[in-house]
């Protein structure tokens, strides 16, 4: 206890002695660990209300339903839900069909649910106090009622009309209502059942029963039982598990930029390390001093890491405040998803998470503590007697120390990087790269004194003084590197991964649009389609020389899981293998019919292997397909199958198309064939038609969109390094004032000294360049192989942007020989030219 | 370069720091002639600092002149000033002022290096300086693991090393035990008088000073003869 009394009163003076003697590399100190705390903390807030807001959401959807019988379009008979109703367990059950439409002149799609306002009370109570004083219009045939931010999205009020389109038919629904925004936040359309099934020529069937069952009943061993009775392709679902499911998707995106986000704070802890270990070096003396004067060694060392800890402390209030307003910004201006475009929540609101804010203080206080707590047992372990004659520190023995455990993390790190996947999530893969990164940055001592050892000797009086002062200070090197090392290898990894993605990701592009038009009904819409006629009339359309149809739709593999996209196109099975990015293919001989494609993603979510049997429930059955290959898809990261049309008509029934690609006659314009493709589509307006260039350059677009956000926090998080370059500089510099003040004194030239330092900033940048950039490509590695894949579910190939990299490394020289040019001038001026007299 | 055969000339210098403040120095006149050694005493806060900055171009008068080599050194540059100090003077500190990452010979080589001497006549006055010294067996060793006298040894060194015309010694022996301090005056008299330059010896001490030819007293802002001892 007295051990503590008298480390937080040495803690005490410290503090104030520093923020008295460096005010400005303290607060600079300060507002590094705030600016990682803030950018951690803003992304956490952003993910979690946009979480927040999506899960309510979706709860409104099936109010206090325990299970969901789900199926995909084309649903079931809803004899089902007779035989549910009269199940004993069952307290209540509500029908329900539920489409994706699209809206002619909007590109999102608009959910619509038809529902039996009377068995729906059952489970969501709230809906009859809703529709209460219309109940009479609720069963109008032809009438909808719209949530409050459907009516806005659609700029529709009570007595509007809202046009949709079922197959190739144009439609008109007059609403009936507006629901208040408490019922259902997201944008949908209610209306009633079986004006729902006679409008989508769905009579006598369903495609989702919400069920609340009895007290006491078991949810899953219920849900068990039921799903071996369900048809093939329905599945019955925990309501949180549907939940789950979207949270699920975009979690590995939210976990890669909140992982990106924490190597800001990061760095700020390696700058609460190298400043607190120069601070320590420039103490040396009175620290000693303290030691002699009593002070035990404990007490020096908590109160060197309370010192740290003060910093971050500080920093941490003040990041989480900004993260508070950056998160509220972003929400305003992003709507939630941060620009991975998977998770809207369009009304998403910032509520200020007190346990998440208090995590995020305690977080960059412990790092800025982690940071200062090496440099703090360095100085508790010096020896006062040799520290107070102003001896220096055995660098060359630490230097051996680090490097064996360097090793060994690299070695780990190399292990760590081979290891599967943990809950879809790559764990070991960032484990990996942490220990890549710590490891490389603990070798840094021993082979910049290996390094040194070889530098010539005799190259002027300016280089071999600079050499000579890297050479006794490694120590100092290695503080003022290890920021930049982190942060510029972290930087050529991200560039390499990027680069690499879109490398890949345009080379996919190319291979998927061949064609010089692309159709497609708004992506996710259940209702519109062509039927074989329109199919007839659009390829006759004039100026079209080729058009190749596709029927995309969703099925449902795995009730814990999104569902996967099936996608028929028109080539036989035989072409297939030629048009598609293929990765594998199953090796031997295949049947010539029955075959799928299968993207990665269920070759990673679902174990599915090349030439295995794979079922399709399709029409009420499922049946056996043999997967051919395996192909690369950037677009559905919940996986896709591509089929040959003509099998899946004929297995399924279903001849309709939602996509086409088009080739163009010689002659013909783009422009009017689109124009001639629109007039034979009911809802023409509403289908998109672009040029593949056109396509190819949007998704480049929304790709790099993507991207930006990460960019910006690598440049903030290089930005933190160079900053603790600046500070090792200026401090390096301001203790050496006195060994400036000789050099002018016995004749060096004011250039001389800048010279000299600017050359002692470029070789430390060049070595932190080089090494950095050895090291950001093992970590690209990882990124691309392990932390990539297992994330997305999709591999990339490896490119390296040699242009973008040259460019990167020629600037980080720049900057650290200007850093310490311009931290050199305070040791230029008269000022440091007197420091010799200070004994005088 | 002048003509002057003087080393070094003061003429009516001046030097105040402050309206409010009396003058430091005030008409101070001097001359230092080749192979003259020289001791100014004088209290703590009197201006031996600053006169010492002032002779070596640190610092600049407000009125009068330095002449070092006769040249006055108002009428150069900051380089100037550097280039010439680099030749013609040598430095030793109370404190030492070794470059801790230098070895001794490389630091004693500094002023040879900086002037562009080339191997091996580099090699070859270093070490011939090193051995007037009694620092030849210590070449390759780091100022750190060398004792207080051992150091201010390698400290002359350096200061000679490039026979310079005046030598300035600031407390060159404040930081030694009296043995030390002994040995090193005679060192830095001996040396003085070899390469028949000029040598300024600042000091409190009066044994010290007495090492010297002459010796000053730093007094209500002018140079003064020292009263006879008794």
């Amino acid at each position: 206890m007295r051990d503590f009394g008298g480390a937080l009163a040495i803690w005490r003076r410290l503090l104030l002695a520093q923020l008295r003697e460096s005010p400005a590399r303290v607060l600079i100190t300060v507002l590094a660990i705030a600016l990682g705390v803030a950018l951690g903390a803003a992304v956490y807030f952003v993910n979690g209300a946009a979480l927040n807001e999506f899960g309510l959401a979706s709860k409104r959807l099936v109010g206090e339903a325990d299970l969901v019988v789900r199926a995909p379009r084309e649903g079931f008979a809803e004899a089902l839900f007779v035989d549910l109703a009269r199940n004993p367990e069952v307290a209540a059950a509500s029908p329900v069909l539920e489409f994706e439409v699209a809206v002619p002149g909007h590109r999102d799609t608009l959910t619509l649910l038809g529902v039996d306002p009377f068995r729906a009370a059952g489970v969501q109570s709230a809906l009859l106090g809703e529709i209460a004083g219309n109940v009479r219009d609720w069963f109008e045939p032809a009438g909808i009622f719209l949530s409050s931010s459907a009516a806005d999205q659609l700029q529709l009020r009570r007595g509007g009309r809202l046009a949709i389109v079922v197959g190739n038919t144009p439609k008109a629904l007059r609403v009936l209502g507006i629901l208040s925004q408490s019922a259902y936040p997201q944008p949908l359309g209610l209306m009633d059942i079986a004006s729902a099934q006679w409008l989508f020529g769905q009579t006598g069937r369903l495609n989702r029963i919400d069920l609340r069952l009895k007290p006491g009943t078991s949810v899953e061993s219920f849900r068990r039982a039921l799903q071996q009775q369900l048809p093939p392709g329905a599945l019955a679902v925990a309501p949180e598990v549907e939940r789950d499911r979207a949270v699920t998707a975009t979690r590995a995106y939210r976990v890669n930029l909140n992982m990106l986000a924490m190597v800001a704070l990061w760095t700020g802890a390696f700058l609460v390390f190298s400043t607190q270990s120069l601070s320590v070096l420039r103490r040396r003396s009175s620290l000693a001093l303290l030691r002699a004067l009593g002070v035990t060694r404990s007490q020096l060392r908590w109160a060197l890491v309370g010192e740290g800890a003060a910093l971050g402390a500080l920093g941490s209030v003040l990041g989480v405040a900004v993260a508070l307003l950056l998160a509220d910004a972003l929400l305003r201006v992003l709507s939630g998803d941060l620009g991975n475009g998977q998770l809207h929540a369009s009304v998403a609101s910032l509520r200020a998470p007190p346990l998440a804010a208090v995590a995020f203080f305690l977080i960059g206080t412990g790092v800025a503590a982690v940071g200062a707590w090496l440099p703090a047992r360095a100085a508790a372990r010096q020896s006062p007697a040799r520290a107070l004659k102003g001896g220096g520190g055995d660098y060359v023995a630490a230097a051996r120390t680090s490097s064996f455990l360097g090793i060994a993390l690299l070695a780990a790190g190399a292990l760590l990087a081979l290891l599967p996947p943990i809950g879809g999530l790559p764990a070991f893969g960032y484990a990996a790269i942490a220990a890549l990164l710590f490891g490389a940055v603990l070798l840094v001592p021993a082979l910049t004194v290996r390094l040194l050892h070889l530098a010539p000797r005799n190259v002027g009086v300016v280089l071999n003084t600079a050499i000579a002062q890297l050479r006794d200070n490694v120590g100092l090197s290695t503080l003022s590197l290890a920021s930049i090392i982190v942060s510029f290898s972290l930087m050529v990894a991200m560039a390499i991964m990027v680069y690499s993605f879109r490398e890949s990701f345009d080379h996919w592009l190319g291979k998927l649009l061949p064609a010089d038009l692309q159709l497609r009904e708004p992506f996710g819409n259940d209702t519109a389609s062509w039927s074989p006629e329109v199919q007839a009339r659009l390829a006759a359309v004039g100026g079209v020389a080729r058009i190749e149809f596709r029927r995309t739709r969703q099925i449902y593999l795995d009730p814990a899981r999104p569902p996967v996209t099936l996608i028929a196109r028109d080539s036989k099975s035989a072409s297939l293998s030629d048009d598609l990015p293929l990765v594998r293919s199953a090796a031997g001989p295949l049947p010539h019919s029955e075959l799928v494609w299968i993207s990665e993603a269920l070759e990673d979510l679902y174990g599915y292997r090349s030439g295995a049997t794979l079922e399709l429930p399709l029409r009420g059955s499922r049946l056996p397909y043999t997967v051919a290959g395996v192909w690369r898809d950037y677009a559905r990261p919940a996986g896709a199958i591509v089929i040959s049309r003509p099998e899946y008509a004929a297995a399924s029934g279903d001849r309709e198309a939602n996509e086409a690609s088009v080739w163009l006659g010689d002659a013909a314009s783009p422009t009017a064939v689109e124009a001639a493709l629109r007039a034979v589509i009911a809802d023409g307006g509403a289908v998109e038609i672009m040029t593949s260039g056109a396509v190819r350059e949007r998704s480049l677009q929304i790709f790099d969109r993507a991207f930006a956000i990460t960019y910006a926090l690598e440049a903030i998080a290089v930005l933190i390094g160079l900053t603790g370059v600046s500070l090792a500089a200026g401090s390096t510099a301001l203790a050496r004032r006195a060994e400036f003040g000789v050099l002018r004194h016995i004749g060096m030239l004011r250039g001389q000294i800048v010279g000299m330092l600017a050359r002692e900033g470029l070789l430390l940048g060049a070595f932190g360049v080089v090494y950095g950039l050895i090291l950001g490509a093992a970590l690209s590695l990882v990124l691309v192989y392990v932390v990539n894949r297992q994330s997305f579910n999709w591999s990339i190939d490896l490119a390296v942007p040699y242009r973008q990299l040259l460019l990167l490394s020629l600037a980080l020289l720049v900057a650290a020989a200007v850093t310490a040019v311009w931290s050199g001038r305070a040791a230029t001026s008269q000022d440091a030219v007197r420091a010799v007299r200070e004994d005088w | 370069m002048g003509t002057d055969a003087a080393v070094l000339r003061l003429e009516n210098l001046g030097k105040r720091f402050g309206n409010d403040r009396p003058p430091l120095f005030a008409g101070v006149d001097l001359e230092l002639r080749p192979g003259e050694y020289l001791a100014v005493m004088g209290e703590s806060g009197v201006g031996k600092s600053t006169l010492l900055n002032l002779l070596a171009g640190l610092d600049s008068p407000d009125s009068g002149r330095v002449l070092l080599e006769g040249v006055d050194l108002a009428s150069l540059d900051d380089d100037g000033v550097t280039l010439l100090r680099r030749r013609a003077v040598g430095f030793v500190f109370q404190a030492f002022h070794l470059l801790p990452y230098l070895t001794v010979e490389q630091n004693v080589a500094l002023p040879l290096d900086l002037l562009g001497v080339a191997q091996p006549e580099r090699g070859l006055r270093t070490l011939e300086m090193l051995d007037a010294v009694g620092m030849a067996g210590l070449a390759r060793r780091f100022a750190r693991e060398l004792s207080g006298g051992e150091v201010q040894r390698v400290a002359i060194a350096r200061a000679l090393v490039h026979r310079p015309r005046l030598l300035l010694a600031d407390e060159p022996t404040g930081n030694l035990d009296p043995r030390s301090a002994a040995q090193t005056l005679q060192l830095l008299r001996a040396q003085v008088k070899r390469n028949a330059g000029a040598g300024l010896l600042i000091t409190h001490s009066r044994a010290a000073a007495e090492t010297a030819d002459r010796i000053l007293v730093l007094d209500a802002a002018s140079l003064k003869p020292m009263a006879p001892a008794g």
